[in-house]
């Protein structure tokens, strides 16, 4: 692997292993699956498809960041605005 | 005006984490328990950055109140792009004691030390639900306050707040310096990814107590006892849909 792309591919695994501590299945479930994924693509040596598979990584980053916010999101909605306690005016 | 805006923000048990009383019924179980800021806090935040990427304030400083972890919460502001931390030391039996009213002490003196144009604070904390702290912090500075907060504009030297009621939206305008607290749709806080959180280990934490504010701590609360809600019922299933109509009227539903 090119060295400027392995730095990108570490920081990538790093960045996903951070944002796998508030997985709700679990930080070691997610780790588990993150290392598999990236190990399946170990020996991938083209350049142009490794940048694809980062972009990839960093499309899940997206993806996770706009789940733990949905989540917390309705969490909080549920919990403080009860649709029934509306009062009549 | 000096373009400052004062940030609280609280570390609290996770949301997701199932809340356990401890056995003795003194307080809930804490140790061991993932700890993160509190929503509301996060919410607070990222309206102050905004407002600075927006180039309407100059600084964001973000305040904790809390033993040494309370430093990691404001770790995570400084990544959400806050300018510099001020971790209030609080520990042991006073952190246990310490409320909305010691921490608007705590603020109010912030404010005055730091000449603040603005605070902005999370509406309530989810472990206490206390929705006191902004509201008291307004009172001991005299400031007006915008209060459950769904959207704000900033109109030369006043504020247009468009806050949450119960019957549905007020708007209000007040003069600044003011107190702001956050509510859930003011904003979508961004996430304090691992680069940001890097970037942010230059910015600096001040360390003080509240006796170099000069803020007294003492409580004039006690907690005689904490129980965990009444345990759901179990739910009845019915045959037939007369048989629920029947079942409704006899527990006075319908």
């Amino acid at each position: 692997m090119a060295n400027p792309l392995k730095e990108q591919v570490i920081k990538l695994y790093k960045t996903l292993l951070y944002l796998g501590r508030d997985y709700p299945q679990g930080a070691a479930y997610f780790r588990g699956r993150l290392k598999s994924a990236f190990m399946k693509n170990k020996d991938e040596m083209d350049p142009e498809k490794i940048q694809k598979l980062v972009a990839r990584g960093d499309f899940v980053i997206k993806e996770l960041e706009a789940l733990y916010f949905l989540r917390k999101y309705r969490a909080m909605k549920k919990r403080y605005f009860d649709p029934e306690k509306k009062s009549d005016s | 005006m000096s373009g400052r805006v004062l940030v609280g923000v609280k570390r609290v048990i996770d949301y997701a984490v199932k809340i356990r009383v401890k056995p003795d019924n003194s307080s809930v179980v804490t140790d061991g328990v993932k700890h993160s800021m509190n929503p509301f806090c996060e919410i607070a935040v990222e309206e102050a950055v905004k407002m600075k990427e927006k180039k309407i304030i100059k600084e964001v400083v973000v305040v904790s109140c809390g033993p040494q972890q309370a430093q990691e919460t404001i770790r995570t502001a400084l990544a959400m792009g806050a300018d510099r931390g001020i971790h209030v030391e609080v520990t042991g039996k006073d952190y246990e004691q310490l409320g909305p009213l010691q921490v608007s002490k705590i603020m109010a003196a912030l404010a005055k030390k730091e000449d603040a144009q603005l605070i902005i604070l999370g509406k309530q904390a989810i472990d206490d639900d206390c929705n006191q702290t902004g509201q008291m912090t307004a009172a001991l500075l005299d400031w007006p306050q915008g209060t459950f907060a769904s959207e704000l504009t900033m109109e030369g030297d006043k504020i247009k707040v468009v806050r949450e009621i119960d019957g549905g939206l007020e708007t209000v305008k007040i003069n600044t310096p003011a107190v702001i607290t956050a509510d859930l749709r003011l904003n979508t806080p961004r996430y304090a990814t691992l680069p940001n959180i890097m970037k942010a280990k230059k910015k600096k934490i001040a360390n003080l107590k509240p006796a170099d504010l000069e803020v007294d701590i003492t409580s004039r609360l006690e907690v005689l006892r904490v129980d965990e809600p009444p345990q759901r019922e179990a739910g009845v299933k019915v045959e037939t849909v007369d048989d629920l109509v029947a079942r409704l009227k006899e527990a006075g539903r319908i």
